[in-house]
């Protein structure tokens, strides 16, 4: 697993004040795996992606990516050396449209000068053209063509979370870190999202994980699970595995299974 | 070191000030995450009430001529005293509900009819001044028709749009707010300063060779008594509870069945109450001039005093105000051309080594 | 090279038609009435470069009045005490002649722009660290302390005020040259970045910050540029200011003008440069011409009550996050510019 790990963290710790959101927590990814991550509310999911993107430094222990460390690291340059994730509760640029959403993310490694923008200049307009038709291009390819002039505010619910994903998706990531996709979606838009993150993985081959609480979602697309309560990994492995765990079922599967 | 001491008892006087006012200012900065920048100028508002209670409302008499009268004169300050507090309140419940209300929850035609007859007033004043017979109602009928007519437009504006919620807006509303109490001061009581005369025996109080005015430890004896009584209020009353439920969630304060508009309002009366104590107060102990730009210094260094103990947060509010009154005292008497600086750079120092304030506790965005 | 010419005959056409303007309104109009225009200019270039900071980049200056000072008195500075040090070993900086005088106002446009990008600089760390109202309340104190450095500073005048050489703008008779110059520099500016995929980070962070970040966008730089660039203009505004003035005082860069610059960019509508520059125009002019008997007692009341109705009724101000479009032909002009070779 080490020669191709993308991702490893190592005894993660992270304490609020007295209370350890986090403790002791080991997970590896390598690369091209789509991993879930469950648990139930309040686990310390999100502060785990919290800790992987730089939003955090851990208290204990380390996060490392590409075989370089993270902590400390910016989650700007973070996102640059090839992570990039949604957020749970959908934060878009609200005011913005679909397309300027997406070329935020698609300008990351524009090397311009702001003096350029300011002077208009011919290396910098075809620099401006190649992002945008490098964001039209992957609205095309997320069907979000159609609404890409519309202010991401005023996009439905489901659309939302595809333009988040979108958006991640413009930095060029490896690595995939997708927060509770699902939230708030109907069946039928969960069965689409389930499609959408196997293509996507297929079309920009990638490694994902993803936490989620739908149990079918994640059950039926992840390969590996891991499973966290109170901030303790209390399982790892395969769907079938997680399903048939004792512990599992006690913290969270409880009636699912029965 | 007795002038040190001296300077210390100044501050700690000019600091009760600020504190009494920096309270107004993160009690609603607690309930509604708004910079009242209004706040002052009630100050302003408290010291007016008692310059027009003293030397016109009320029968105070001159001491130096009737030295016999100065229970009376005692008993008149406490009743002067209580009217600005009173009057105060209303100013600050008339501000909360035509100027912050339709921030939270939308214009309404009760508050374009309001500002409609602010609108009109300077036009009446002026048709007023041009009634040489002196009729009332002519003068009014052109404020009632004035007013209504601006209503529509109003209307017009706000319907059109749909409201934003934006913290410059709030903050820029404020401001708002506060220019027009200080150009209305400017033009209903004039900009010429006046001056509270000496209501109360003057004595020189020594102690232990230190000598200082009796008038300020009046100050700061009526200022501990009014703070003590608000925390008595916010602790232990119903509507201190509920204030305190709504600085901390006020969505699920409003849930939990409590009239969150009627304990805002109660709020800022509260506030506005403190503030135009402290206005009289300064305004009738320390001879300094009653203009309409007497809330501004003031109003900002309270503001700054708050925001050292940590916005919202009430023992911080008092604690900024002293501190502030310290060191400004201090530094203003090696440096006094400094003495305004002196505010804002501490400001700036804290905001940078902690930027919740002193007491305050630091939140970060949930993500 | 196609582009260089372009813009250099780009700059040549705007410089002539600026001029010839200038020549025609000096020619024609009552001196008041150009003052005042000169003075909307400086506005319009104020309320704009704050867009940049408030509107585009979302941050929460009230103290834009303490940028324009440093440039004012930079920029007096100079003319005042540092040339005339120079002048001896330095005969091209004596004033009186074309070149002198230009050159001088040059220099003082450099380093009075230098200074107040540096003192925003200053003022921008906080930024790093405070959000919202502790941010405003921040820049508005460090505008009060800017304000009363100056005043403690003999070599200024302190509270006396100064007065730096007139001359160098108004001689030549083209102030509305250079203050409208500056304008149409500050609006390309800001439109031009705008336009680019640059600008969108400065509109990222506005909208918010933590997934900005998250998107690769260095959030600190950003802030801080926006600052920079914002307080920069600003000190360009001050040294013409100082300069087209009959002397400057510190009094005129206290709290209040800060919060009509601030009121300006709202009420213009928080983003868009149209609404600021007009806005900035108008809210200069208006009060200056509604100045008969009655409207002068009054107006001060009538302006901030509308300010708070205004603000109650219409928050997105008059243009929201919108600008007013160019007329179409304008526009293919622009485009034709631009078009890459």
């Amino acid at each position: 697993m080490s020669q191709n790990g993308l991702l490893s963290i190592s005894n993660v710790t992270m304490r609020f004040g007295g209370l350890a959101a986090v403790s002791d927590v080991n997970i590896h990814v390598a690369q091209g795996e789509l991993v879930g991550l469950i648990g139930p509310n309040g686990a310390g999911k999100t502060t785990l992606f919290n800790l992987m993107t730089g939003v955090y430094t851990p208290t204990e222990g380390s996060v490392s990516f590409l075989s370089e460390t993270l902590n400390g690291r910016k989650p700007y340059e973070i996102v640059r050396s090839g992570m990039s994730r949604t957020f749970q509760n959908i934060r878009l640029f609200r005011e913005l449209t679909a397309l300027e959403n997406v070329k935020v993310a698609a300008n990351m490694r524009n090397e311009t000068s702001l003096l350029s923008a300011v002077f208009r200049t011919p290396h910098l307009l075809r620099n401006d053209d190649e992002i945008d038709n490098f964001s039209r291009n992957l609205l095309e390819q997320m069907d979000l063509a159609d609404v890409a002039d519309t202010r991401s505010g005023d996009l439905p619910y489901g659309l939302q979370r595809r333009l988040e994903i979108a958006r991640a998706l413009a930095t060029k990531p490896k690595l995939l870190l997708l927060d509770e996709p699902a939230a708030g979606m109907n069946p039928q838009e969960k069965v689409q999202l389930m499609d959408l993150i196997r293509q996507i993985r297929e079309r920009f081959s990638l490694t994902i994980l993803l936490i989620e609480h739908d149990m079918k979602l994640v059950m039926g697309i992840c390969e590996r699970i891991y499973v966290l309560e109170y901030g303790k990994l209390i399982a790892e492995g395969k769907p079938e595995e997680i399903r048939k765990n004792p512990k599992v079922i006690a913290a969270y599967l409880g009636e699912e299974v029965e | 070191m007795q002038e040190f001491v001296q300077n210390l008892i100044y501050g700690v006087e000019t600091g009760a000030i600020y504190a009494l006012i920096a309270l107004g200012y993160t009690m609603v900065y607690g309930v509604l995450r708004l910079i009242n920048f209004a706040h002052g100028d009630v100050y302003m508002i408290g010291a007016f009430v008692g310059f027009f209670a003293c030397t016109q409302w009320l029968p105070f008499k001159d001491l130096s001529q009737h030295p016999e009268a100065a229970t009376l004169n005692v008993l008149l300050a406490i009743v002067t005293l209580f009217l600005a507090m009173l009057i105060c309140a209303l100013l600050g419940i008339v501000i909360e509900r035509f100027a912050y209300r339709p921030l939270r929850n939308g214009f309404r035609n009760a508050d374009a009819h309001f500002w409609g007859f602010v609108a009109a007033l300077p036009l009446t004043a002026f048709v007023g001044a041009m009634t040489t017979t002196k009729r009332q109602g002519a003068f009014l009928a052109v404020g009632v028709i004035v007013g209504f007519a601006l209503r529509p437009a109003m209307a017009y504006l706000s319907k059109k749009i749909k409201p934003s919620s934006s913290r410059l807006n709030a903050l820029i509303t404020a401001i708002g707010v506060s220019l027009v109490l200080e150009n209305g001061g400017i033009n209903v009581f004039g900009a010429d300063p006046k001056f509270i005369p000496d209501i109360l025996p003057k004595r020189q109080i020594s102690l232990l060779g230190i000598e200082f005015d009796s008038s300020r430890v009046v100050i700061l004896i009526v200022a501990a008594v009014l703070m003590a009584t608000l925390r008595y209020i916010v602790l232990y009353t119903r509507p201190g509870k509920a204030m305190r439920a709504i600085s901390h969630d006020i969505d699920a304060a409003k849930l939990m069945g409590i009239n969150t508009d009627r304990v805002i309002a109660f709020t800022f009366a509260l506030g506005a109450s403190l503030a135009g104590a402290g206005g009289f107060m300064v305004a009738a102990f320390t001879n300094i001039k009653v203009v309409p730009l007497f809330g501004l210094q003031p109003g900002l260094k309270a503001f700054v005093a708050a925001v050292l103990g940590g916005a919202g947060n009430i023992p911080g509010a008092a604690l900024g105000g002293l501190i502030m009154g310290v060191v400004e005292s201090l530094v203003a008497s090696k440096y006094p051309q400094w003495r305004d600086a002196v505010a804002f750079i501490l400001l700036i120092v804290i905001l940078l080594v902690r930027p919740a304030g002193l007491l305050g506790k630091n939140t970060a965005e949930k993500v | 090279m196609r582009w260089i010419l372009g813009r250099i005959g780009l700059f040549a056409v705007t410089c002539a038609v600026l001029l010839a303007v200038n020549r025609v309104v000096t020619d024609n109009i009552r001196v008041d009435i150009v003052s005042l225009l000169v003075l909307c200019g400086l506005y319009a270039t104020l309320a704009v470069s704050l867009n940049l900071i408030n509107g585009i980049t979302g941050q929460f200056s009230i103290g834009h009045a303490g940028f324009y000072a440093v440039g004012a008195y930079v920029g007096g500075a100079w003319t005042m005490l540092m040339r005339p040090a120079l002048e001896k070993s330095l005969p091209i900086l004596h004033t009186g002649t074309q070149i002198g005088d230009h050159l001088n106002l040059l220099i003082a446009l450099v380093l009075g722009t230098v200074c107040a990008g540096l003192t925003g600089l200053l003022v921008g760390l906080p930024s790093l660290r405070l959000r919202g109202d502790y941010l405003a309340i921040v820049t508005l104190g460090f505008g009060e302390v800017i304000r009363i450095v100056i005043l403690n500073t003999d070599a200024v005048g302190g509270p006396r005020g100064f007065t730096p050489i007139t001359e160098l703008v108004n001689n030549h008779g083209i102030p509305l040259f250079w203050v409208y110059g500056l304008l149409v520099v500050v609006v390309l500016f800001s439109r031009n970045l705008l336009k680019s995929a640059q600008g969108l980070k400065f509109l990222a962070v506005r909208e918010d910050e933590i997934a900005a970040d998250a998107m690769g966008v260095n959030t600190t730089k950003v802030k801080v540029t926006a600052f920079v660039i914002g307080s920069a203009f600003a000190g360009a505004a001050g040294v013409l200011y100082a300069h087209c003035q009959t002397g400057i005082t510190p009094d005129s860069f206290d709290m209040n003008t800060s919060i009509i610059i601030t009121t300006m960019v709202v009420l213009g509508g928080t983003g868009s440069i149209s609404g600021s520059l007009l806005a900035g125009m108008v809210l200069t002019a208006l009060p200056e011409l509604l100045r008969n008997d009655f409207i002068k007692e009054y107006r001060m009341v009538i302006f901030s009550t509308l300010l708070v109705v205004f603000m109650l009724t219409r928050p997105q101000g008059i243009f929201g996050h919108r600008e007013i479009a160019l007329p179409r032909f304008l526009r293919r002009l622009g485009k034709k510019g631009e078009s890459t070779p």
